[in-house]
């Protein structure tokens, strides 16, 4: 018999066992529901606080139980890990939802599990803790399920029906990768349970369309997440992977988490983490492929498939593409704008609203607050501009890399975290 | 050069349309915060203009001025007013689209101030902490919050949206306000220490942060420049950061010495020593060396699979038991008995079979045991089922060994180890037997009961069970003869 552990307890291993995953947004889901009488989803998401490890606390961030069948090897839970094991009733988390909720310390649930029994009851147990917050006591606040692939059909829909945001996490980039490190998992469940999420989104949406006023069906989308480091696949694998989920399944969100050496780790794992640094130049080079209309062929430059860890993406390929440049910023498409080096989607938007009034000047850039050291090699302004000479220079590489002090972790992830690249 | 303070918002907005009537330039006049003293110059020559002016001097301002102004009133910066005149002149006087022109100086100010009041606003939403009282069996929830700028009335609406259920009061230096389930109540403003200091819950929040922290990364940069420390005073989370930051280079340290499993597999030994083609010979020589798991420690040796190159059936079991262990022979024992005869009955003939098991070593635990039979009193080696690491570690036997039987058409996987290892886990024998699947390691796959479950049975099942075995295994000889 195991002892009765207190909720204390339990809520500090099923929220360390949860703390692997990346995702945190709490936005995207248009209106409150109907009816709420604790909880909104109204605009942007909000961060109630932040951790020592700089990631935001937005969402009560927890496992229903680690308890697992499975075997993942980069998992801390998986059933041959050592780790302490707990698990939370349906009740247990509803309450300490709401008393979070009610203190205004989370915007909502990330609710995920470990695989218990088999896919349906996990998934149905993950289910009647959305359902009994909506229906129960009216909470109109965030929720995210985290759906367990393989799961039947009528338990997704029912997710979804409670749910703000469903994901499947593909776990790894690759196929083979799944092999080594999960052998019981597999691409094609997983891409089928995005797809079939995909379609009853797509479905509820003409529904809508058609004035059918069906329930709303997961407004918030579809998001997964990605293990990088773990294995020694190339970012350009990992993005390809990424572009395909975002154009097939219309993946609202790729989450890249850096495998971070967790307890009770396996040994065939790598002992260290990947650098921080390559999870931030994957997220930069996430934004270029969904707002800046770059493609995976074009980011990935370099012969090993890797990002370049010392310059960002955008930055690495106008070094190749350098008869792209210089673009007037006075005349230039927005397309041309957003591919110089240093200049980010709002920056653009801000020029392109300027120059209706007036012709701008180096000094207009500046203001902007655009990276200047980055943009002014390959911009033309209404005045002189001296620095756009190093495009011939041959050692133009190092006239454009952020000197040492100013590739701190802090800036790239706070580059990654806006999308200003 | 006129002065005049201003109280408010919609103060403002009565002064400047008098100013602008009477085509006074934001040279000539200082607006400045009126801080309950009396004006140095008084309001006296204040030009106030009368209804009849107000109606004869509308000018049309860009709307998107008015909301920007509104939103800047909330600024603590006594230049505001100046600043917002300033502006409104210029559009009026300079360039109607002047708010677009972001890199204009006085837009630019503006666009920063209204980005602080923005940040402020999200920053309440986000750190006011309610602090739970019950009065009268009635529950409130009551916060004290110091926002950078006077933005209260901006952001109250939205908590009372999203708090419609619950009375709840945010307790503010310069004023307060309170919901009551139907409408709003505004108040003085209430010192700090007047709050409520203590709410049970904030323990169990504090756990959850502690343990959400990931000490591999820490980035306190980060973490202050989104939550800045002025607000710390008020957020019950804050009082562990200093003690989560001490503790984390030995809980990281912690984490990289416990590691578990092996950190090999039996591919390792494998790739490392053969060049394919692989053979069946030199796999079984090979394996009497493997270390990939632990299980070789205790065991007597390798029990490989055996069983001829051209067996067109695979039989999979989970690991040899005690005698087979000491044989060196897989289904020597009590199990392997009932299998030859179930095998018989079936019709199959099982040297044509090659039969080996998913874990290559005999698992076991030492008990004391009574004496029973013929087994004398004594130490007892008792069967013990391999784990997932176990069975991960050796795994890659088995599939060499299939690579090396192409004539290889059915695969029976005898008891759940096996069914498990081949199909994943959580497939049940009970919802799988009596019919050909496909998995990964072959298109036609049957699974039944392992012998030695048989045996365990309770006398009730037990024939149906080895009738259900002869019943799978002619399946197998249907399959492959038909």
């Amino acid at each position: 018999m195991e002892r009765q552990q207190t909720l204390e307890t339990k809520l500090s291993i099923l929220a360390d066992a949860a703390k692997y995953d990346a995702s945190c947004a709490s936005s995207g889901s248009g209106s409150t529901r109907k009816g709420s009488r604790i909880g909104s989803t109204e605009g942007m998401g909000i961060c109630h606080s932040y951790t020592p490890d700089g990631r935001c606390i937005s969402l009560l961030k927890i496992l229903l139980t680690n308890y697992c069948i499975y075997d993942c090897q980069y998992c801390v839970n998986r059933v041959t890990s050592d780790t302490p094991r707990a698990r939370f009733t349906v009740e247990e988390i509803v309450n300490l939802t709401l008393d979070f909720y009610k203190r205004n310390y989370i915007e909502g649930l990330f609710l995920s599990s470990g695989i218990i029994q088999n896919s349906d009851y996990t998934m149905e147990q993950l289910t009647r803790v959305a359902k009994t917050l909506r229906t129960e006591h009216r909470f109109g606040g965030y929720i995210h399920l985290k759906t367990i692939p393989g799961a039947a059909d009528e338990l997704m829909t029912e997710a979804g029906l409670w749910a703000d945001r469903l994901s499947v996490n593909i776990e790894l980039p690759t196929e083979m990768d799944l092999q080594q490190l999960a052998p019981e998992k597999n691409k094609p469940e997983i891409i089928t349970a995005m797809t079939g999420i995909k379609d009853k989104i797509d479905e509820n949406k003409c529904e809508r369309k058609a004035r059918k006023r069906p329930p709303k069906f997961a407004p918030a989308g579809q998001s997964t997440q990605m293990i990088v480091g773990a294995t020694p696949t190339p970012d350009t694998e990992i993005l390809r992977t990424a572009s395909d989920l975002y154009t097939g399944q219309r993946l609202r969100r790729v989450y890249y988490s850096a495998y971070s050496p967790i307890p009770h780790a396996d040994a065939q794992l790598p002992g260290k983490s990947p650098p921080l640094i390559r999870e931030h130049r994957l997220y930069q080079a996430d934004w270029l492929l969904r707002f800046y209309g770059f493609n995976v062929d074009e980011i990935a430059v370099r012969e090993d498939r890797n990002l370049d860890l010392e310059i960002d993406p955008k930055l690495a390929w106008a070094l190749q593409q350098r008869d792209y440049f210089p673009v007037d910023v006075n005349t230039a498409s927005r397309e041309q704008l957003l591919r110089i080096p240093g200049i980010g989607a709002r920056s653009v938007q801000r020029i392109l609203s300027i120059r209706r009034h007036k012709r701008l000047r180096t000094d207009d850039l500046k203001k902007l607050r655009v990276a200047w050291k980055r943009a002014r090699s390959f911009v033309i302004t209404e005045d002189y501009n001296p620095a756009v000479a190093n495009l011939d220079h041959s050692d133009l590489r190092t006239i454009v890399t952020p000197k040492k002090k100013q590739l701190s972790l802090f800036d790239t992830f706070d580059t990654a975290l806006r999308g200003e690249l | 050069m006129q002065t005049i303070s201003i109280t408010d918002y919609a103060h403002w907005r009565e002064i400047v349309r008098g100013l602008i009537h009477s085509e006074i330039s934001p040279q000539h006049v200082q607006l400045l915060e009126a801080n309950g003293q009396q004006s140095l110059f008084g309001d006296a020559d204040l030009p106030s203009p009368t209804a009849a002016q107000t109606r004869s001097t509308t000018f049309r301002v860009p709307p998107k001025f008015l909301s920007l102004a509104e939103t800047i009133a909330c600024h603590r910066s006594g230049s505001r007013w100046n600043l917002l005149y300033r502006t409104l002149w210029r559009i009026l006087h300079e360039h109607r689209s002047l708010l677009e022109i972001e890199t204009d100086d006085d837009v630019l100010q503006l666009t920063k101030m209204e980005k602080q009041i923005r940040r402020d606003a999200h920053k309440m939403k986000a750190f006011v902490r309610f602090r739970r009282v019950e009065q009268g069996g009635e529950e409130f929830f009551i916060a004290w919050h110091q926002p950078d700028h006077r933005i209260l009335r901006r952001v109250a609406p939205f908590f009372s949206r999203r708090f419609k259920g619950m009375n709840w009061t945010i307790l503010t230096p310069d004023e307060s306000v309170s919901w009551d389930q139907t409408s709003l109540t505004w108040g003085q403003g209430v010192p700090r220490h007047e709050a409520p200091a203590f709410d049970q819950l904030e323990d169990l929040w504090r756990t959850y942060y502690a343990n959400i922290f990931n000490p591999a990364r820490v980035k306190v940069k980060m973490m202050k420049s989104e939550m800045p420390v002025r607000f710390w005073k008020t957020l019950p989370e804050a009082e562990i950061i200093a003690a989560l930051l001490a503790d984390a280079p030995r809980r990281v340290d912690e984490m990289v010495e416990k590691h578990e499993g092996f950190a090999e597999t039996a591919a390792d030994l494998i790739t490392a020593r053969l060049t394919p083609p692989l053979t069946l010979s030199a796999l079984r020589e090979l394996a009497r060396e493997c270390t990939a798991c632990s299980l070789h420690c205790d065991a007597t040796q390798t029990v490989f699979g055996i069983g001829p190159e051209q067996a067109r059936i695979v039989l999979l079991g989970e690991q040899p038991g005690d005698q087979e262990d000491l044989a060196g022979k897989s289904f020597v024992g009590p199990a392997g008995e009932l299998l030859q005869e179930a095998a018989e009955a079936a019709g199959l003939r099982l040297s044509e079979c090659y039969v080996t098991n998913v874990v290559k070593h005999f698992k076991f635990k030492l008990t004391e045991a009574p004496a029973l039979g013929r087994q004398p009193r004594g130490k007892r080696r008792l069967h013990q089922k391999p784990d997932a690491r176990e069975i991960r570690a050796c795994r890659p036997w088995f599939e060499a060994e299939l690579s090396c039987l192409p004539e290889a058409q059915v695969l029976i996987c005898l008891g759940a180890t096996a069914l498990n290892a081949v199909a994943g886990p959580g497939t049940r024998i009970h919802d799988r037997r009596g019919r050909i699947f496909s998995t990964r390691h072959s298109q036609q796959t049957i699974a039944t009961w392992h012998p030695a479950a048989i045996l365990r049975s309770p006398d009730t099942i037990r024939d149906t069970k080895r009738q259900q075995l002869i019943d799978d295994l002619k399946l197998a000889v249907d399959t492959v003869f038909a």
